[in-house]
């Protein structure tokens, strides 16, 4: 059975000024997988995802989101791809003048026809789903760093997208609060089948949830790896790569 | 069923069951091969319409996929009507004590921090070199070169309406000679210093609660603390040096500008020589008028230091915090240099 690719990115550049942070990279994400998008810092894992997410124009190169073009679209037909994905960014990017539902109503009473209870009783069960009941009333300044991820979570994945996408999610967590985000990630995508595409230098949990990892390299400026972690880790004959799971200076 | 047609097919069935009542329901899940929380929303109101009619509701044909869906849900739990209501707001006693502590609080951290500026300066005056020259170079430039234009362009207009407006009254008396004494005293003594420091309260002083509170709430002025440096002489004193150095200055430029404004009015339309605006303008004013100008004009640099510091300093939480306190820093700047200027004139009235 052929699996259908969801994300298809075709020899992308992308820079900022004169400098080229990466160029020619080119993969596809399957539906139902978790993708980690994995580098050292500077390699361009962030700047790879603002080019797929449609914040920042790539300098060359295609991206395909469920068929539709990501680099080409006009702002009606960014914004309708835009519903297929929800982002989970650093910050969490909670809205600090609403609570924890109000967050994540935004998106539903904009995007849906919902009455107002039926909106409510979808954010108790949002909250439900990450683990923050009861926690609705509060402001995101009164919640953990891990509460936020989570809320951040629920508020990303308010309208059921296709794809989720994470940008470091694991970022400014103790290893428990990580791991415990890391099996809610892994949990989520075996119920609900959503994709997820995460950037992460976290070994642990790139061994824990991906699916498969792309592996961007500063020097090389683009790819320098593609596959199954664990297999990567045993049988890569890149230096960068060898030295990266085997975290060697 | 998802996000596109929940809403929809909940307001069809509505109407349906409405015409229909249903009595007893059972939903038959045969055909259903995913169901998400969407999906479940739908079967939640499908039970209350079947509750409204005190009917039975049941569910045939769960798959294992959709029953361990509906368990993570929590699907059996789902009948009571959520309600996120915000938190009841306080009594109006007690807000009204709550705000009275506020500003108690307030006004003793604004008197600490009037102490800590003085510290630093202090500190800066016996150590000259501890001074951030660069950063107060900068701050200069802003808040004085960068200022200029508005400060010039705006002087102008007023000195221009201001000899308008009062030739108008004096042409009747063949008075337009004191149109230049008026629009010389009065930019020099009062409206010089207080629009320009309206002006730099707006720009400047916003611009430093700003700074600042972003500076906070990104923890970089606890990192300063942690690295053994003092928040206020690394933040505050060159901004407060600039503005004392640079609103002066920009209130000369703009009791210059406010005398060219009127002369322009007196020179195209009272028919008086540029020679005799001129000449008038000298003989009205005393160098102690301009000495108390800028006097003034320090004191509200002073001000709006202070208050654009001190409103950045109180920031906390988010980014909305940084609004609030910006807002704060302009508003209470401009209530503060009115205030001071009343003094200023209570005081000139009763000593000079």
């Amino acid at each position: 059975m052929t699996r259908k690719a969801i994300i298809e990115v075709k020899d992308l550049e992308a820079g900022y000024d004169d400098a080229i942070i990466f160029r020619h990279v080119t993969f596809n994400v399957y539906e139902g997988e978790i993708f980690v998008i994995l580098g050292g810092s500077g390699c361009g894992k962030s700047t790879l995802l603002k080019c797929i997410i449609g914040l920042l124009q790539p300098r060359a190169g295609r991206i395909l989101i469920d068929g539709d073009e990501v680099v080409a679209e006009d702002e009606d037909g960014l914004k309708k791809i835009l519903t297929k994905i929800g982002v989970l960014y650093q910050s969490s990017a909670l809205f600090g003048s609403m609570t924890v539902a109000q967050n994540v109503a935004l998106p539903i009473e904009t995007y849906t026809s919902l009455k107002k209870d039926a909106v409510d009783m979808l954010v108790k069960m949002k909250l439900g789903l990450v683990d923050l009941d009861g926690y609705g009333n509060h402001l995101p300044s009164e919640l953990s760093g891990g509460m936020k991820k989570r809320a951040g979570l629920a508020r990303a994945m308010a309208l059921n997208p296709k794809i989720l996408f994470f940008d470091e999610p694991s970022a400014g967590l103790d290893p428990i609060t990580s791991a415990e985000l890391d099996h809610l990630l892994l949990h989520l995508n075996r119920t609900l089948g959503t994709t997820m595409v995460i950037v992460t230098h976290e070994l642990e949990s790139i061994f824990t949830v991906a699916s498969r990892i792309i592996m961007l390299d500063k020097k090389a400026k683009g790819m320098i790896a593609e596959g199954d972690p664990r297999y990567l880790r045993d049988h890569s004959q890149n230096a960068f790569v060898k030295r990266f799971f085997n975290r060697r200076a | 069923m998802d996000s596109n047609n929940a809403g929809s097919l909940i307001q069809e069935l509505s109407q349906h069951f409405a015409e229909n009542p249903p009595g007893d329901l059972t939903v038959d899940l045969e055909n259903v091969t995913y169901l998400d929380d969407f999906g479940t929303l739908v079967l939640v109101e499908l039970r209350k319409l079947a509750a409204k009619e005190h009917g039975a509701f049941n569910l045939e044909n769960t798959g294992k996929k959709i029953r361990e869906m509906l368990m993570f849900l929590n699907f059996d739990s789902l009948f009571q009507k959520v309600s996120f209501e915000k938190k009841r707001r306080q009594g109006i006693f007690v807000r009204l004590g709550e705000k009275t502590f506020d500003i108690i609080l307030d006004l003793k951290y604004a008197i600490s921090f009037i102490g800590a500026i003085t510290l630093s300066l202090g500190y800066h005056l016996a150590h000259p070199r501890a001074l951030r020259k660069d950063d107060t170079l900068d701050y200069m430039q802003k808040t004085g070169v960068d200022g200029l234009p508005i400060v010039a362009l705006i002087s102008f207009l007023m000195g221009l309406i201001m000899a308008f407006m009062s030739s108008v009254q004096l042409e009747q008396f063949g008075a337009n000679i004191y149109v230049a004494s008026l629009v010389s005293l009065a930019m020099t003594r009062e409206l010089g210093p207080i629009m320009t420091a309206i002006i730099v309260a707006g720009r400047s002083g916003s611009a430093f609660a700003a700074e600042i509170g972003t500076m906070k709430i990104s923890e970089e002025v606890d990192a300063l603390y942690t690295m053994g440096f003092d928040p206020v002489g690394f933040l505050v004193i060159p901004k407060l040096i600039a503005a004392l150095i640079m609103v002066p200055i920009l209130t000369l430029f703009s009791d210059i500008f406010a005398i060219a404004g009127g002369l322009l009015v007196g020179v195209f339309m009272l028919d008086l020589t540029v020679g005799a605006y001129v000449a008038q303008t000298i003989n009205t004013l005393a160098l102690f008028d301009v000495f108390w100008g800028v006097l003034k004009s320090g004191v509200f640099a002073l001000l709006i230091t202070w208050v654009g510091c001190l409103r950045g300093f109180q920031v906390s939480g988010g980014a909305a915090s940084v609004g609030q306190a910006t807002t704060s820093a302009v508003v209470s700047s401009i209530f503060l240099i009115i205030l001071f200027d009343s003094v200023f004139s209570v005081v000139l009235r009763y000593t000079g």
